[in-house]
């Protein structure tokens, strides 16, 4: 067997980051910093979430200090972007750069706050029902079932008929059936840690049932809860976007990318920006949650741990 | 396998029992009336209007003769457009939503598994970052955008597809597209990270190892395999099919049942909005029952829950 020569110029050194390498050789990583250490690997979730960074500062300052208000209406009909209008102005001489930032306001609250009930209910009604087992557990989950078969959005479509449209009833809508996945993965968890030995231990000492939940359920569930709500917050801003085209999203002063884009869908052919700018904005927000659950997803899988 | 189909009947029962009741009540909580538009009412005529719709009788009368019409597929008249009723309504553009559909479906079904493949035979090269990126952007853009996108560019600026309407063929390549392309990606998205999984089994190492191309492997062995995790995304794709004819319909002013349903939305038409629901429900509900019998019937595997042997 000959030995290649490797030439010496086809290595360079790249040096290292000391601090993660000082880390990486403790003896036990924590579980948390692991996944840490493999979420910052993935190129698109840290792409991901500086794109959620940059979306949620410019939705908190930019209202804040902007010259204009976002119902403000300037005079100037449908200007295409310039230096004084970022991204022109709409029909009503509105300034759409800052209805844009007012609008992911909107958008982000009904997200997070449509993620939050789901988590609420889900994690109460899967605890509940994972521990308690037996014929609560089978009622719980067949109440789950029949609601599940229910179609989502025809549901929310004609809760929204009824309703006033606006922001708390959007998001009651969207949390309606939502919280069921939630429940689901939350019982799983529940039964698969409910008879191992440390749970029993706790009880036996006299644990109540409250306590068992807060204090090892949902710390073991945590990883799954967390991919489950980053991934129901692009759904809630794409389910609100829609309804709002359907025009049963939050009413017509308000800024709402929804309303925007479907405002702008009509202007397309005299003033494409009134279009483009909401449905970048969309897509990247839609992008960035999905692109950080599915990278938090794979940095919480165990398969994947090395 | 019966037992279990009679069991899921059994839920789809009780599921459109409840969309049923629940729509019954939350449009009896409604505020605004159908007949709010016609102004300069005399009071006579509108109780009039109230009688022949039952609107006078108490609620568990009206709840009754409700039950009694959907389980007898008897919707009543649209309260906006006189003398036609809701069941001409569907039988007239539910074909046309239909073909769409499946138009839409064959389109994201096709192309996904396609790319999927190729992006998995090539992973971490070239054509693997094209259509990942391609599937990225899918599942990104919402179908209303890219709708209204196509329309102004490819039909519009460009001239190659008609803008709207539904004439021929030509006609629902637009629509269908936009309604697919979502699906498409992650359909995509699917098949590329199972095919991955596959590419690592001992039976496609033995495969290669026997030397058998590429794509023999990919049609005889692998992609039976990795089209599983697809089959359960039939279920989610015919609600989203739905779902994206509302608004796709609406753009490209095609006279579907998803046109119908958006516009009986805006007239606060109480009759088309309940009757379309309860039909859309039991589409969509049997849609799910069939994915999932299927999908026992392509994996041996997989025994569905509540049947025995």
């Amino acid at each position: 067997m000959t030995q290649q020569q490797i030439e010496k110029d086809k290595f360079k050194i790249v040096g290292g980051n000391h601090e993660a390498t000082e880390k990486l050789a403790d003896k036990s990583v924590s579980f948390w910093k692991e996944v840490f250490l493999r979420f910052s690997h993935n190129k698109l979730a840290i792409i991901g979430i500086i794109i959620l960074i940059i979306v949620i500062l410019m939705a908190t300052f930019v209202p804040m200090f902007s010259q204009y208000k976002a119902s403000d209406q300037l005079g100037v009909y449908n200007a295409p972007p310039s230096a004084q209008f970022w991204f022109g102005t709409d029909d009503l001489g509105r300034d759409i750069f800052v209805r844009i930032w007012e609008g992911a306001r909107i958008s982000l609250f009904i997200g997070i706050a449509a993620a939050i009930i789901d988590l609420i209910i889900g994690v109460l009604w899967g605890s509940i029902s994972g521990l308690a087992g037996g014929r609560v557990d089978n009622i719980m989950m067949r109440i789950a079932d029949v609601l599940t078969a229910v179609p989502y959005l025809l549901v929310v479509i004609v809760l929204l008929v009824v309703m006033q449209p606006g922001l708390i009833p959007m998001i009651i809508a969207l949390s309606i059936t939502g919280w069921i996945n939630m429940a689901r993965i939350v019982r799983g968890e529940v039964l698969s840690i409910k008879n191992q030995e440390y749970v029993l231990a706790a009880r036996t000492l006299g644990a109540s049932t409250g306590h068992l939940i807060i204090k090892h359920l949902v710390p073991n569930a945590l990883g799954a809860i967390l991919v489950t709500m980053t991934l129901t917050i692009p759904s809630a801003i794409f389910t609100e976007s829609f309804l709002s085209y359907l025009g049963l999203g939050v009413p017509a002063p308000t800024a709402s990318w929804g309303t925007m884009a479907s405002d702008g869908n009509k202007a397309i052919a005299n003033a494409p920006w009134r279009l483009i700018f909401p449905a970048v904005f969309i897509s990247l927000t839609i992008f960035a949650f999905n692109a950080v659950g599915d990278g938090l997803r794979d940095a919480l899988d165990p398969k994947l741990r090395k | 396998m019966i037992k279990y189909i009679l069991k899921r009947l059994m839920y789809i029962l009780l599921a459109l029992f409840v969309i049923v009741t629940v729509t019954f009540f939350l449009m009896r909580l409604a505020p605004g009336s159908p007949f709010a538009s016609e102004r300069n009412f005399p009071p006579q005529i509108e109780e009039k209007l109230n009688e022949t719709y039952g609107l006078n009788n108490p609620w568990y009368i009206q709840y009754k003769d409700y039950l009694i019409d959907t389980a007898t597929f008897n919707f009543g008249e649209s309260m906006k457009y006189k003398a036609r009723s809701t069941n001409d309504m569907i039988s007239e553009s539910f074909p046309v939503s239909l073909t769409l559909g499946i138009e839409a479906m064959l389109l994201a079904v096709g192309f996904g598994v396609l790319i999927g493949v190729v992006s998995a035979l090539y992973h971490n090269r070239f054509p693997d970052y094209l259509a990942t990126s391609f599937a990225v952007l899918g599942i990104s853009v919402p179908s209303f955008i890219l709708a209204g996108l196509m329309q102004y560019f490819l039909a519009f600026k460009l001239g190659w597809f008609p803008i709207s309407g539904w004439k021929g063929f030509i006609y629902s390549i637009l629509p269908a597209l936009a309604i697919a392309f979502s699906h498409m990606g992650f359909i995509a998205k699917l098949t590329r990270s199972s095919m991955l999984e596959q590419n690592n089994s001992d039976y496609v190492k033995m495969a290669r190892a026997k030397g058998i191309g590429k794509w023999t492997i990919v049609f005889r062995h692998t992609l039976r395999n990795a089209l599983l995790p697809v089959v359960t995304y039939l279920g989610p794709l015919t609600a989203g099919v739905v779902t994206g004819s509302f608004i796709v319909e609406q753009i490209f002013a095609i006279p579907g049942l998803g046109k119908h349903f958006v516009q009986s939305i805006t007239n606060r038409d109480y009759t088309v909005i309940m009757g379309t629901t309860v039909f859309y429900s039991i589409i969509l509900l049997f849609a799910v029952l069939i994915v999932d019998i299927l999908y026992s019937v392509i994996d041996p595997r997989i025994k569905l829950k509540g049947a025995k042997k």
